[in-house]
C-alpha cells in the first residue's frame, strides 16, 4: 500500500498529491491490492495534455488512489490478476482507444466512438447499429439453441439485449449486451454550464436520482468549499432512504408477481407509490428530483412535511410487515425463491458485487457504514440473516433493508429541528488541479462519482459508476445452469439499471 | 389462505375515483406554471439565465413545457414574481407549439382528432418503448397499472407486442443506439397508429439536450400525436392526457 495515497470519501485532493507511478508499478500495485481482498471503486482513463493517463480508486477498509501515464496499450490485469478488472478495462478501451493487451474477452461496453479520436479498438466505424463488428458468444452443438431477447422488452422497461445459450430449458450461458441507453453523459458533464449538472445527474438513473445527484453535489461542495447544515444533511438522508424503501418495496411486489402470487404484488405496488408521494411531499417530485443541490437541499423540511412523513410511516409500517409476512411465508413463493439463481460467496468476491446483490452473498460492504457521509456517521448499520446468494436471499435482504431504512428515517425525524435554509444552484468557482471522489450507498449499492479539475478549475474529467456496472455480471452468473423460465425472477431480484450502466 | 384474507381486509379498496372526482395534489407538487406577464423584464431575464433547461423566453414571457423539468428554481429565485407553479397536473397537448406557454393550455379534448376517439375510444392498446429513458418516466407509467390508478378499467392497456398495439408510447431522449429499434417497433404497429411522446426527454432531449449521442426530438423522426410534459410526467398527467385525447 506504500505506493497508494489514502484518501477519504468526499475529500478534495490536489492532483499533485496523487502518486504518479510507472506503468509497471501501477499495475503491480493494483494487482497486489485486489488479490489481497481489495476492490476497485473506479479505474478509468483521461487525456492530460498530449498524454493518456489512468487513475485508480481502490478500497479495502480505506480508500486509496494512484495514477500512471499510459501509451496506446497496457497488459490486461483481467488476464493476470482478477475478473474485477474486466469491465473497467473494456471501458478504458472504448472511451479512449487504449488496448488492454491479452484481455480474455475484449468487447464494447456501450458502443460509441472513443473520446480521443483514436483508431477504434474494436474495429468499428459506428456507421452500423449496435453491436457493430461483434459476434455474440455462442455454444455449439446439435442440442443447443439460442434465445435472443430485446432491446425492446415485453413490458414497460428499459432496453437491453440478452442472448441465452440453452440446452433444452437449461441456460448454459447468458450474454448481456447493453449500450442502447447511452446518452454520452460523462462527456456532456465536462462541456455543459455548471447549472445543468444536478439536473443531468438526477437523470443518470431516475430511480437513483438522489443517490447519483448526492454524489455530484458532494463533489461540487468539496471543490467549492461549501458546508452543509446539519438539518439539510438530515433531509438528504431521509430522501436517500425513502428512495431505497420505494425501490425495494416495488421490487418485492414485482418478485411476487413473477411467481404469480398476486396479492402482495398489488399491495406492494400501491405502497411503493406512498413512498414516492412522500418524496413529493419533501420536494415536489416523486423521484426526489430537485431535492439535493450543492450546499444543502432546495426544499426545507418544515413542521408540515415532518408531520406528514411521520404520520404516513406510522400508518404504513404495520402494513409492510404484514404483506412481507404474507409473501415470505407462502410455500409456493418459497419453492420458487429458494436456491434459484445462486451466486456463491467466492464468485461474488471475484466479481466484486456490491449493494444488496453482494450482501445477499455474504459481502457485508455498505458505504453507509464503511465510508459514511452526511448523518450516516451517527447512524447504526444493518446486518443480514440470509446470505446464500439466491433469489430468496436477495429478497430477504431487501425486506431487512426496508425495516432498517424505516428506523433510520424515524431517527432522523426525531433529531430534526427544522432549522435549515434552502439553497439554489449557483455558479461556483471550483478548486483548480484537484481530484474528488464521492461514494454513497444508493439503493442498488455503491454509487461513485470522480471529478478532476484542470488548472483553471474547469471539469476536465467526470467519471460516474453506478453499482450496476459491477452487478450485471452477477446476473449473468446467476443464470448459469438455471432454467430459462427463471430469468424474469432472477432479473427482478437484481433489478439492475440499464441507463445507470449505459450513462 | 387466512393471511391472504386478513391482508385483503386490511388493504381494502384503494382505487381512485378520478376522473369522476377531482384529485388535489400536495402543495409542493409543481404542475402547470402560471407566468406573470406584467413581471419586471429584469426578473424574467434572471429566471431565464438560471434555467438549466433554457426553457424560459424572457422577451415573450413564456415557458417551454417541452423543455422544462419542473425543477422550480425560477419560482424560488423570483419569489414567485415571474412564475408560480400550480398543482394543476393536466398538461397534455396535441401540438408542440402549445407547450410554449404563459400558463394557458388549449383544451386537449377539443384538439384530439375525431377519428382517434372513434377508433380508440373504447379500447386503446399501447406498446411502450423506452429509448434511453432514465427509468423515472417508465416507472411512473408502470404505476398506472397499480390498484390506485388501475388504467385497464378505462380500456387502456400496455401490451407486449407492437402487432397487438394501436400505437407507441415513447420515453427518453432517443439515443442513437435505440433509434433503429424504435423505428422498427413503430413500423411493426399496424396502421392507423398513434405516437405519444412522454416526458421532456422525448419532446426536446430533456436534461440531455445538446448531446451528440441522442436524437433529442421524437417528432423529428416520427409524427407525434400527443405530448405529455414532465420530468417525469405525474401518473395523473398521463392518465388525464390519455382520457381526454382518446375518450
Amino acid at each position: 500500500m506504500a505506493d497508494l495515497l489514502r484518501i477519504t470519501n468526499g475529500e478534495r485532493i490536489p492532483r499533485a498529491a496523487i502518486p504518479s507511478l510507472a506503468l509497471e508499478e501501477f499495475l503491480q500495485a493494483l494487482s497486489d491490492f485486489v488479490k489481497a481482498d481489495g476492490y476497485i471503486v473506479q479505474l478509468f482513463a483521461y487525456r492530460d495534455g498530449a498524454s493518456n493517463r489512468l487513475l485508480a480508486v481502490l478500497r479495502n477498509e480505506a480508500l486509496y488512489v494512484a495514477g500512471t501515464e499510459v501509451g496506446d496499450s497496457f497488459p490486461s490485469l483481467t488476464k493476470t490478476a482478477s475478473k474485477k478488472f474486466h469491465m473497467f478495462e473494456r471501458e478504458i478501451a472504448e472511451q479512449y482507444g487504449i488496448r488492454p493487451e491479452g484481455h480474455p474477452w475484449l468487447k464494447p461496453v456501450r458502443y460509441h466512438a472513443n473520446y480521443a479520436g483514436r483508431p477504434d479498438v474494436f474495429g468499428n466505424d459506428y456507421s452500423v447499429d449496435i453491436p457493430g463488428n461483434y459476434d455474440y458468444f455462442t455454444v455449439e452443438g446439435e442440442p443447443i439453441h439460442e434465445v435472443a431477447v430485446g432491446p425492446v422488452h415485453a413490458g414497460i422497461i428499459e432496453p437491453g439485449h440478452f442472448r441465452f445459450q440453452c440446452a433444452g430449458e437449461e441456460v448454459l450461458h447468458l450474454e448481456i449486451q447493453l449500450g442502447y441507453q447511452h446518452r454520452g453523459i460523462e462527456k456532456m458533464l465536462t462541456q455543459v454550464p455548471q447549472k445543468r449538472l444536478p439536473i443531468i445527474c438526477e437523470g443518470i438513473a431516475g430511480d437513483t436520482s438522489i443517490g447519483h445527484n448526492l454524489c455530484c453535489c458532494q463533489a461540487i461542495e468539496a471543490l467549492a468549499g461549501l458546508q452543509v447544515e446539519k438539518g439539510a444533511s438530515m433531509v438528504r438522508v431521509i430522501g436517500l432512504e425513502l428512495e431505497r424503501i420505494a425501490n425495494h418495496i416495488g421490487d418485492l411486489g414485482a418478485l411476487s408477481g413473477d411467481v404469480a402470487f398476486n396479492p402482495p404484488a398489488a399491495y406492494f405496488g400501491r405502497m411503493r407509490g406512498e413512498f414516492l408521494n412522500l418524496l413529493q411531499v419533501l420536494c415536489g417530485n416523486r423521484f426526489g428530483k430537485g431535492l439535493v443541490r450543492p450546499g444543502g437541499v432546495a426544499h426545507i423540511m418544515g413542521a408540515e412535511q415532518h408531520g406528514l412523513i411521520a404520520k404516513k410511516l406510522v400508518e404504513i409500517t404495520p402494513e409492510i410487515k404484514n404483506v412481507c409476512d404474507l409473501l415470505f411465508s407462502a410455500h409456493t413463493v418459497q419453492a420458487r425463491f429458494d436456491n434459484t439463481g445462486p451466486v456463491p460467496l467466492e464468485l461474488a468476491k471475484e466479481l466484486g458485487l456490491v449493494g444488496y446483490a453482494g450482501r445477499a452473498c455474504g459481502l457485508p460492504y455498505d458505504v453507509r457504514t464503511a465510508f459514511p457521509t452526511e448523518r450516516y456517521t451517527d447512524l447504526p448499520g444493518n446486518t443480514n440473516a440470509t446470505t446464500l446468494g439466491d433469489v430468496n436471499s436477495r429478497a430477504a435482504v431487501r425486506r431487512e433493508e426496508i425495516m432498517h431504512s424505516l428506523s433510520l428515517i424515524e431517527m432522523m425525524l426525531g433529531q430534526h429541528k427544522g432549522e435549515h435554509k434552502s439553497v439554489q444552484m449557483q455558479q461556483y468557482q471550483l478548486a483548480p488541479s484537484s481530484l474528488v471522489v464521492t461514494l454513497n450507498e444508493g439503493w442498488r449499492g455503491e454509487v461513485s462519482h470522480c471529478v478532476l479539475t484542470d488548472d483553471a478549475g474547469r471539469i476536465q474529467r467526470y467519471k460516474i459508476k453506478d453499482p450496476s456496472f459491477h452487478n450485471w455480471t452477477g446476473l449473468a452468473m446467476s443464470l448459469r445452469n438455471q432454467e430459462i423460465s427463471d430469468f424474469p425472477l432472477c432479473n427482478k431480484s437484481y433489478n439492475l439499471s440499464y441507463c445507470g450502466f449505459d450513462l | 389462505m387466512l393471511k391472504v384474507i386478513k391482508n385483503r381486509f386490511e388493504q381494502g379498496c384503494r382505487t381512485s375515483s378520478y376522473p369522476k372526482e377531482p384529485i388535489k395534489l400536495y402543495s409542493r407538487f409543481r404542475g402547470r406554471p402560471v407566468v406573470n406577464r406584467n413581471c419586471d423584464r429584469a426578473v424574467a431575464l434572471q429566471c431565464a439565465q438560471i434555467c438549466p433547461q433554457e426553457a424560459i423566453d424572457p422577451e415573450k414571457m413564456t415557458i417551454d413545457l417541452g423543455r422544462c423539468t419542473f425543477c422550480g428554481q425560477c419560482e424560488t429565485v423570483s419569489g414567485g414574481a415571474f412564475v408560480r407553479f400550480s398543482q394543476d397536473f393536466e398538461l397534455g397537448a396535441a401540438n408542440r407549439q402549445d407547450l410554449i406557454t404563459d400558463g394557458e393550455l388549449p383544451d386537449l379534448a377539443v384538439q384530439a382528432k375525431a377519428h382517434f376517439k372513434k377508433l380508440f375510444g373504447r379500447s386503446l392498446q399501447l406498446r411502450q418503448v423506452s429509448a434511453a429513458g432514465c427509468n423515472a418516466c417508465e416507472a411512473d407509467t408502470n404505476v398506472l397499472n397499480t390498484p390506485f390508478f388501475d388504467l385497464s378499467r378505462f380500456g387502456i392497456d400496455f401490451v407486449a407486442s407492437p402487432r397487438h398495439a394501436d400505437g407507441i408510447h415513447v420515453t427518453g431522449p432517443v439515443s442513437v443506439n435505440m433509434k433503429t429499434a424504435l423505428l422498427t417497433t413503430y413500423e411493426a404497429v399496424p396502421s392507423p397508429k398513434v405516437v405519444i411522446a412522454s416526458g421532456c426527454c422525448s419532446i426536446s432531449g430533456g436534461p440531455f439536450y445538446g448531446s451528440e449521442e441522442i436524437v433529442g426530438d421524437l417528432n423529428s423522426i416520427l409524427p407525434v400525436d400527443l405530448y405529455i410534459p414532465g420530468c417525469p410526467p405525474h401518473p395523473l398527467t398521463t392518465l388525464h392526457a390519455l382520457l381526454k385525447f382518446f375518450k
